[in-house]
């Protein structure tokens, strides 16, 4: 029998293009007669463009076309065009220039005149929700939905409601969405300590290191592009319905992605530009998009200006949690990051009773998107410090309060107290501090060491773990050799061959006879989850394992049919389809998939299940008669929702003389089902939680207010965090403990490393402090200097982009 | 009008293989001249399109800037194109000048220090956000101070020395050798010229739209180190955000002479509070003649910050600096 890959180590089909530099990304592209296109960005952050004077750009030899807002889809407010003629931030595109070279066009962007009209703009909710402040778009401030109405309006709040903000309380005004379980009031009364805090959490860009470079072309009437997404599948039907085109009449190159984080997650507006400006000057069209603009069309998470009241019974299991999220929307659409937050505090801490209101309100701010644990990572990281205050209070040990409070897998989740597949935190919490050696470690909170003091921190952070109900598609080839055709995307996460795994063990072939096919949509992808929300390794080990299971009831009946015997008397292994009783009898996969062309029908894939989505259908037809074809639908049983944990344990010290903030040590643990990939899930839980301390101590984006323009806006005034700023052998663990609702037991990992890295700091940094709440992220050296010496803080209360 | 960044656009460049020839270039161009060490500030300002100097002059093809030798006096001197690298590595400046390594090896990243060059760390422009996004302000020959309006954005901004501009000077080797007594050595056409490392930075008070003495024509040839602070006690401390690629939020940098407890003599330099590189002469001759104690540590340090403004974000700096003076005096001890 081949050795099962899924637990161990592999090597990535991605891999040697990657580290030997082979491997094309969407800029590495070139067509015959491709020029270079540069975009000109809003220079005010609300304006209406009055006019456009090109003719003098036009005029330069060089220059081929300008593409404009007359030129693109309009879309309905508070959706986001390709182009506008009211920028509603500053970097926001306007037009775009198609030249011989980017020299030319950055030079015929300068040449062209636009006349613009400054509007008023809000770059603070907190602002545009008092009495007389401004709105960030001409139609209102918030986008309101409910059952029967969906539409922009004005949301404002009384004077009165903003007395408390000069002590920096959080107002708390009239709510535009809210949920609650039980009665808050009456569990915060039942509780024997109360913790109330205001808490401030930063914007910031996704930053990946891959600008969403384009390139476009059109040949016979059939739009070509190379493109960074996230998702393969995904990102061509999104869009062809941006341009409103056939699916069928879209190629789509994305076989490497230099990363995402919930910005690429499907299709772009700059996909959709590159395309429009290469079909109007009607030669290839090139995109690179540089880290400058990155910075504005990157997308960016949205930050909170929160209130929590949390009540707690001596017992340390809380009562009541009181929440109120007014969340900075940007210009465009509506996040979910406040509602995921709610959602994922209800999870965590399973309170008694819970209410949540919340507000999401327009600026004049980069657009939003999802990024890695939307609305998780800022919740935990805000809330985990104020359960730490609670512990003391208590007398707890703050590892014991979150495993009181933690769900087992009979938890529920959200406002309608759903199911969970599985949970398994209190164990991660265990496995954690085992590893981390928290009970020794603790010993060391608050001691100094010269002028470096010592602080202990825990975070503990679920979010969703997977989807169901994609399709799976493979091909067992004359040749021997399993092809697996995917359709999500390659975003460095080995999902493409991690997922391909639950195939292969099924039909137990060695990894070296499986071919995992990707990223070009010409190469037959079936329907497929977006790759984000953690969801693929959940989704499509399920999809694949599907398919996997009707190869090999198709290999057995081919067996039947040839050999005699009952279909079920066959088994697969090491190549070959076999007689269980008599292994002599049998033969090999490469034999039976010459044995499907020769019948055809369902065997090779002319036949297919009606409950396939379309793009499978087509990309099953297409590769109808090449082999032993397989396509099915995950309907594997799933109930309940589906959730992954990581808890994060940190040792900073803070020297108390220069506010300076190191990571000593760090352990992050995951439940995130069955470990399909060691190597793999140490990267996604490292990474993940890196990504956590950058929003925990140093990443952020700075805005004037007068003038409402940033300046963080390249990598080092941005300052993601360095690998300096990562302790040099952080640990991990994980539980693997299969999840029971899904085949092969994996759930996804991406995103709840995230807030476990952030609340590690956070709550290791309260400590260091003697259990001062900072309360706002990020923890810069200043901000801790300033709470260390007492002097006038560097913000003010509530300031955001500071 | 429009914002286009991150897109050089073309000038003339010069490479010229020595000293003499650069020099020569330097005063044909004038103003329309620049001067190209390792490109770090250079190509931000270039690749914002914000500074668009007609003729570039690259030094990299001039051997007789490289380099580090020993000189008559005992001291050092080192090419201005020497690598930051280089510095931070060379073993007679590790030995007798570590205060110069250490400030050196603190640069950004490995990356940059060694792409930068001794040379254009001294002389690079200052980071002041509002003046490098291209706004009208004093230093770009406007008439407003964008950075210290009332609203403004200044955390990192200076507490010391502002004229109208608040900008501070970013470079991590230049409390270095204020500290050092280092000579800088500067070639025009005129001939060379030593100018004093003390004199060679300049506030806003001077010119509000330079950082150093050097005027179209300039060139900084060498750092000359005298050998009088040799085997000083030394202290380089920089505090910023990330461990790396970051500049100073504060710096610090002291040089020591201590006999039988006493401090004999002593130069400290603070970086990040000023736009420049702040000597701090009241607070050396303070404590000259002092025996070394955390006392007298931490009066200095108070003595430092007695004239400091901050502005409207940065009042975090005024007991930085007080700290790292102190830290500067005593853990040398």
């Amino acid at each position: 029998m081949a050795e099962k890959t899924i637990g161990r180590d592999i090597v990535p089909p991605d891999l040697v293009a990657k580290i030997t530099g082979r491997a094309r990304y969407a800029e590495d592209f070139r067509a015959e007669g491709m020029v270079f296109a540069k975009m000109l960005l809003s220079p005010m952050p609300h304006a209406r463009v009055r006019r456009i004077d090109a003719s003098e750009a036009l005029r330069m030899e060089g220059v081929l076309g300008v593409l404009t807002a007359e030129d693109v889809p309009e879309v309905s407010t508070p959706s986001e065009p390709i182009l506008t003629m009211e920028p509603v931030y500053e970097g926001e595109p306007i037009l775009a220039v198609a030249a011989v070279d980017e020299a030319t066009a950055a030079e015929a962007v300068e040449r062209i005149v636009v006349d613009l009209e400054p509007l008023p703009f809000a770059l603070d909710p907190l602002l545009s929700l008092r009495p007389d402040g401004p709105d960030a778009r001409l139609e209102g401030n918030i986008y309101h939905i409910d059952d029967d109405v969906r539409e922009m309006r004005t949301h404002k709040w009384a004077a009165a409601d903003f007395d408390g903000a000069p002590e920096g309380r959080l107002p708390m005004g009239e709510p535009a969405f809210d949920w609650s379980i039980g009665d808050v009031a009456a569990g915060l009364e039942q509780a024997d300590g109360i913790v109330e805090e205001t808490l401030i959490h930063q914007s910031l860009t996704h930053h990946p290191m891959e600008p969403r470079s384009c390139m476009a072309y059109w040949q016979n009437g059939k739009l070509h592009v190379h493109v960074s997404t996230q998702s393969a599948a995904r990102c061509r039907a999104s869009l062809a319905g941006m341009l409103d085109m056939d699916m069928e009449d879209l190629v789509v190159v994305a076989e490497f992605c230099g990363g995402g984080f919930g910005s690429k997650i499907t299709a772009h507006p700059t996909m959709a530009m590159t395309a429009l400006l290469s079909q109007k000057v009607g030669r290839p069209v090139m995109l690179r998009v540089t880290r400058y603009e990155e910075n504005y069309i990157g997308r960016a998470r949205p930050g909170f200006q929160a209130w929590a009241k949390m009540g707690f019974r001596s017992d340390g299991r809380m009562t009541g949690l009181d929440l109120y999220i007014v969340q900075d929307q940007g210009p465009y659409g509506r996040s979910g990051d406040a509602f995921t937050a709610a959602t994922v505090a209800s999870l965590t801490y399973q309170p008694e009773h819970m209410r949540f209101r919340g507000v999401s309100v327009f600026t004049n701010t980069p657009p939003r998107s999802a990024q890695r644990a939307p609305g998780g990572a800022q919740i935990i990281g805000m809330l985990e410090p104020l359960v730490d205050k609670a512990a003391r209070e208590l007398g707890m040990d703050r590892v014991a309060i979150r495993r009181l409070n933690a769900p087992a897998s009979d938890g529920w989740v959200g406002p309608n107290k759903g199911s969970l597949t599985s949970a398994y935190p209190k164990e991660a919490l265990d496995k954690a501090a085992e590893i981390f050696g928290w009970e020794e470690r603790i010993a060391r909170s608050g001691q100094t060491n010269g002028t470096r003091v010592t602080g202990i921190g825990v975070g503990l952070s679920p979010f969703v773990g997977g989807s169901t109900g994609f399709d799976g598609l493979l091909v067992i080839r004359p040749d021997g050799k399993l092809y697996v055709h995917q359709g999500i995307g390659n975003l460095g996460t080995h999902s493409i061959a991690d997922t391909a795994r639950a195939a292969s063990d099924l039909l137990d072939l060695a990894w070296e006879d499986v071919v995992v096919v990707w990223g070009d949509s010409a190469r037959h992808q079936p329907w497929s989850s977006v790759q984000a929300g953690s969801q693929t390794i959940h989704a499509h080990t399920r999809a694949n394992h599907a398919a996997a299971t009707q190869a090999k009831r198709k290999l057995q009946e081919i067996a039947a049919r040839d050999l005699g015997g009952s279909p079920n008397a066959y088994e697969v292994g090491d190549g070959r389809i076999f007689q269980r009783s008599n292994p002599g009898r049998g033969m090999t996969l490469a034999r039976a998939a010459e044995r499907a062309i020769e019948l055809g029908g369902a065997y090779d894939g002319h036949e297919l299940d009606e409950d396939l989505h379309a793009m499978t259908r087509a990309s099953a037809t297409a590769l109808a008669g090449t082999g032993l074809v397989s396509a099915a639908k995950d309907t594997y049983p799933h109930d309940g929702s589906t959730w992954s944990w990581v808890v994060g344990m940190a040792e900073v010290a803070i020297d108390t003389e220069t506010g300076a903030l190191e990571i000593m040590e760090f352990t992050g643990v995951a439940d995130c089902g069955t470990v399909v990939h060691p190597r793999s899930l140490a990267a996604q839980i490292h990474g993940g939680c890196i990504q956590g301390f950058g929003i925990a101590r140093s990443q952020k984006w700075v805005y004037d207010p007068k003038w409402g323009v940033p300046f963080a806006k390249r990598f080092y005034t941005a300052r993601p965090p360095g690998i300096l700023d990562v302790p040099l052998s952080p640990r991990w663990g994980a539980l693997d403990i299969p999840d029971p609702q899904t085949p092969v037991g994996a759930r996804g990992i991406g995103e709840p490393p995230v807030g476990a890295g952030s609340a590690a700091i956070t709550s290791a940094v309260a400590d260091a402090l003697g259990g001062e709440c900072l309360c706002r992220t990020p923890l810069t050296t200043d901000v801790i200097l300033a709470a260390i010496e007492g002097t006038e803080k560097p913000y003010r209360p509530l300031e955001t982009h500071v | 009008m429009a914002m286009m960044r991150d897109m050089i656009p073309g000038f003339e460049l010069f490479q010229p293989a020595d000293i003499d020839d650069a020099v020569e270039l330097l005063d044909r161009h004038g103003s329309d001249a620049w001067v190209l060490a390792g490109g770090l500030d250079s190509f931000d300002w270039f690749k914002d399109r914000i500074k668009r100097p007609k003729a570039v002059i690259e030094l990299g093809a001039i051997g007789e800037l490289t380099g580090i030798r020993e000189t008559d006096d005992g001291g050092l001197e080192i090419g201005a194109m020497t690598s930051l690298a280089d510095v931070a590595a060379h073993p007679a400046i590790r030995e007798r000048f570590g205060l110069l390594a250490d400030a050196a090896g603190l640069v950004a990243t490995p990356q940059i220090r060694n792409q930068g060059t001794l040379g254009g760390n001294l002389c690079q422009d200052t980071r002041c956000w509002y003046y490098r996004s291209g706004w009208p302000c004093y230093r770009a020959g406007g008439n407003t101070c964008y950075a210290a309006a009332p609203q403004a954005m200044n955390r990192e901004h200076c507490v010391l020395g502002a004229s109208r501009c608040v900008a501070v000077n970013p470079a991590d080797t230049a409390p270095a050798v204020v500290a050092l007594d280092a000579k800088m050595v500067i070639r025009s056409r005129g001939g060379e010229r030593v100018v004093d490392a003390d004199d060679f930075f300049i506030g806003p008070a001077i010119d509000i739209t330079r950082m150093t003495v050097l005027e179209p024509g300039d060139l900084l040839t060498s750092v000359r180190i005298p050998a009088d602070w040799a085997n000083a006690t030394f202290y380089f401390e920089k505090v910023r955000d990330r461990v790396a690629w970051d500049f100073a939020l504060v710096s610090v940098a002291s040089a020591l002479k201590v006999e039988g407890g006493t401090i004999r003599d002593v130069r400290l330099a603070v970086n990040g509070v000023a736009p420049y590189p702040m000597r701090l002469d009241m607070v050396e001759q303070a404590v000259v003649g002092q025996r070394q104690s955390e006392e007298v540590a931490a009066n200095a340090g108070i003595m430092a910050i007695q004239r400091a403004r901050p502005l409207r974000h940065n009042d975090y700096k005024v007991p930085l600096m007080r700290n790292l003076v102190r830290r500067a005096l005593r853990e040398t001890a």
